[in-house]
């Protein structure tokens, strides 16, 4: 990456109590990009956001934010801004005065806080809702203000906290594709949290995938999907099978297994019986009970039998080792 | 059928003791006595309103209570906010539980032993007030109005702490959070954010800070040395002057009903 380090966290560390929720993460986040910290519930992705928003302190480590520890910093002393999961609206603010929060705080002319407030409703297509309350809005639209309210403070750095989770899968998925569009035009980084793999791997330029308070792995999303260096992350991000042949231990995703009728050529081959055929839309996993175990495949050569006994094959290029 | 059943004693609570016992005191505020027998006259007639409204010693009984009252409820309010926050948004859920308990407990002791209490603390001379605090050169202010404020604010409190207190509870976290990351020092969060949020628990709180003090006349007996409330005139005129004690109690009522009103029209009552 050749853009200049934003943000640099090390030796984060945060307990609660008995949990240790971070322990001794380091994370260099550049300028402009796009990252996605990944992770199942407790994992300890949130708290890390919110301890470069400031509403955690750490317990020892630093974040600097643009060259300057900031990890004791309280949040309105941080150029940074965040999305929350609820969106936290204030409710007896209109959606303008919402948007205009931040901007009144500082100070601005009441002119050009209009103005930016007014940018920023037709950034997140919104034009003419200023006059709502949030409790009349959908979540969709909510989601928009929030991040509108966030953004019209033009911050260096922009935290989103699982924003699409209350959402319905479609506005979803339309919202990722907004939000990654809306970060490309302004060009600010953006930190996403989120426990949601495709998600993840949709939107970011870098994935930081957490466990038990550390990171299992940082890379794009491509060298997370397809080399996972750790079987958790192999098995949080996509599907993996995990086969024991011999003395050797393969991990190989499903869509690279080929499953058919007759025996099909390649470096790894597997006879099985067709257990059960699971149709999830997009795809169809095929589950074959082999002698090395249950395999799943999804990708058929014909159409298949349940009950018959059917041949796997796949590249061995396409196993990939884990610790 | 059987909701008629279920219903006919709350309402013929309300209707005979409550509606009914407020309609016999207004009813009662236009009769008179018989100066000589002392026995009410029930003809009706403006007579003791003329008198109380002419008599400026009245005007300055109500004035009093009235800043009394305010007082109260300024004092609560200013010392409910703080406590009901720490309560609700700063302690563990553990020490919450507790705090919630050490309010209430006041509230199982008795109205007078408390105000006794409150005599023996003020005592001048003597009192634990002054022997305290004499050393650092404060004397205790005495029986009188102050003595009547810190009684009933002392005895009001935890009804201004409860409501501020449930409704910090609902007021969720984040929002402080947001206005924080916006840029915004605690003190404006409190302004901008927590206040007209709780603004309902305030106005709550303070229909019953207000309307007790309003009422009361136990505690100016006994801390206000020479002063009277409002409910000290009624007392007094009780048995000589029933009509007449009638008409100064319709004073308090018609107070608390205007500032109901007031309440109402701040749209503070609907989100309650």
């Amino acid at each position: 990456m050749s853009s200049p380090v934003i943000i640099s966290i090390r030796g984060l560390t945060r307990s609660f109590g008995d949990v240790h929720a971070v322990t001794g993460i380091d994370l260099d986040i550049y300028e402009g990009e796009f990252i996605t910290l990944l992770g199942p519930s407790g994992s300890g992705k949130t708290t890390v956001l919110r301890m470069i928003a400031g509403f955690e302190k750490p317990d020892a480590g630093s974040i600097s934010l643009s060259g300057k520890d900031v990890s004791q910093l309280p949040p309105y002393e941080r150029d940074v801004n965040t999305v929350f999961q609820d969106y936290a609206l204030f409710p007896h603010m209109n959606v303008l005065s919402n948007i205009e929060y931040g901007l009144r705080v500082k100070g601005v002319a009441k002119a050009e806080r209009l103005e930016r407030a007014t940018e920023a409703l037709h950034q997140v297509r919104l034009e003419g809702y200023g006059e709502r309350k949030p409790s009349q809005l959908s979540g969709g639209q909510r989601q928009r203000v929030a991040l509108a309210r966030a953004l019209v403070n033009r911050p260096s750095v922009l935290l989103l906290d699982e924003p699409l989770g209350a959402l319905d899968l479609k506005l979803r998925e339309q919202m990722q594709i907004e939000l990654k569009a809306l970060q490309r035009a302004v060009g600010i980084t953006f930190i996403f949290v989120t426990h949601d793999q495709e998600e993840a791997l949709t939107m970011s330029d870098r994935i930081a995938v957490f466990n038990q308070g550390k990171i299992e792995q940082l890379g794009t999303p491509r060298e997370i999907y397809n080399s996972p260096r750790s079987s958790f992350v192999s098995e949080f991000v996509g599907q993996t099978n995990k086969i024991q042949i011999a003395d050797e231990k393969i991990n190989i995703r499903p869509e690279y297994i080929t499953i058919s009728n007759t025996h099909i050529e390649d470096s790894r081959v597997a006879k099985g019986v067709l257990k059960d055929i699971i149709f999830v839309g997009a795809t169809t996993r095929y589950l074959v009970e082999t002698d090395f175990g249950l395999i799943i495949a999804n990708n058929p050569k014909e159409t298949l039998v349940l009950g018959s006994s059917v041949h796997l094959s796949w590249d061995k290029n396409k196993e990939f080792l884990v610790r | 059928m059987r909701l008629t059943a279920l219903l006919t004693a709350p309402v013929l609570w309300l209707v005979v003791a409550y509606l009914g016992a407020l309609a016999m005191l207004l009813v009662t505020a236009f009769f008179t006595i018989d100066s000589f027998t002392g026995n009410v006259i029930q003809q009706f007639n403006f007579g003791n309103f003329q008198d109380m409204l002419t008599d400026a010693a009245y005007k300055n009984v109500v004035l009093r209570t009235l800043g009394i009252a305010i007082s109260v409820t300024f004092f609560c309010t200013v010392l409910a906010i703080p406590m009901a926050f720490y309560m609700a948004k700063i302690a563990r859920p553990k020490t919450q539980k507790i705090l919630v308990a050490l309010v209430l407990t006041p509230l199982w002791a008795s109205y007078l032993v408390k105000i006794y209490a409150w005599r023996t603390m003020l005592e001048p001379g003597n009192g634990v007030l002054d022997w305290l605090l004499k050393p650092i050169g404060i004397h205790s202010p005495g029986f009188g109005g102050p003595a009547i404020i810190i009684g009933l604010s002392y005895l009001w409190l935890p009804y201004m702490i409860l409501p501020i207190y449930a409704g910090l509870e609902r007021l969720p976290n984040n929002l402080l959070d947001a206005s924080g990351d916006l840029g915004a020092h605690n003190f404006y969060t409190f302004r901008k954010v927590i206040l007209p949020l709780i603004f309902p628990s305030l106005v709550a709180g303070s229909m019953f800070t207000f309307s007790l003090s309003l009422g009361d006349y136990i505690t100016a007996q006994i801390i206000g040395g020479k002063l009277q409330m409002l409910g000290n005139v009624v007392y007094q005129n009780f048995s000589i002057n029933l009509p007449f004690a009638a008409t100064i109690a319709t004073i308090p009522v018609t107070i608390m009903a205007l500032y109901l009103y007031l309440v109402r029209r701040t749209g503070a009552l609907a989100s309650m």
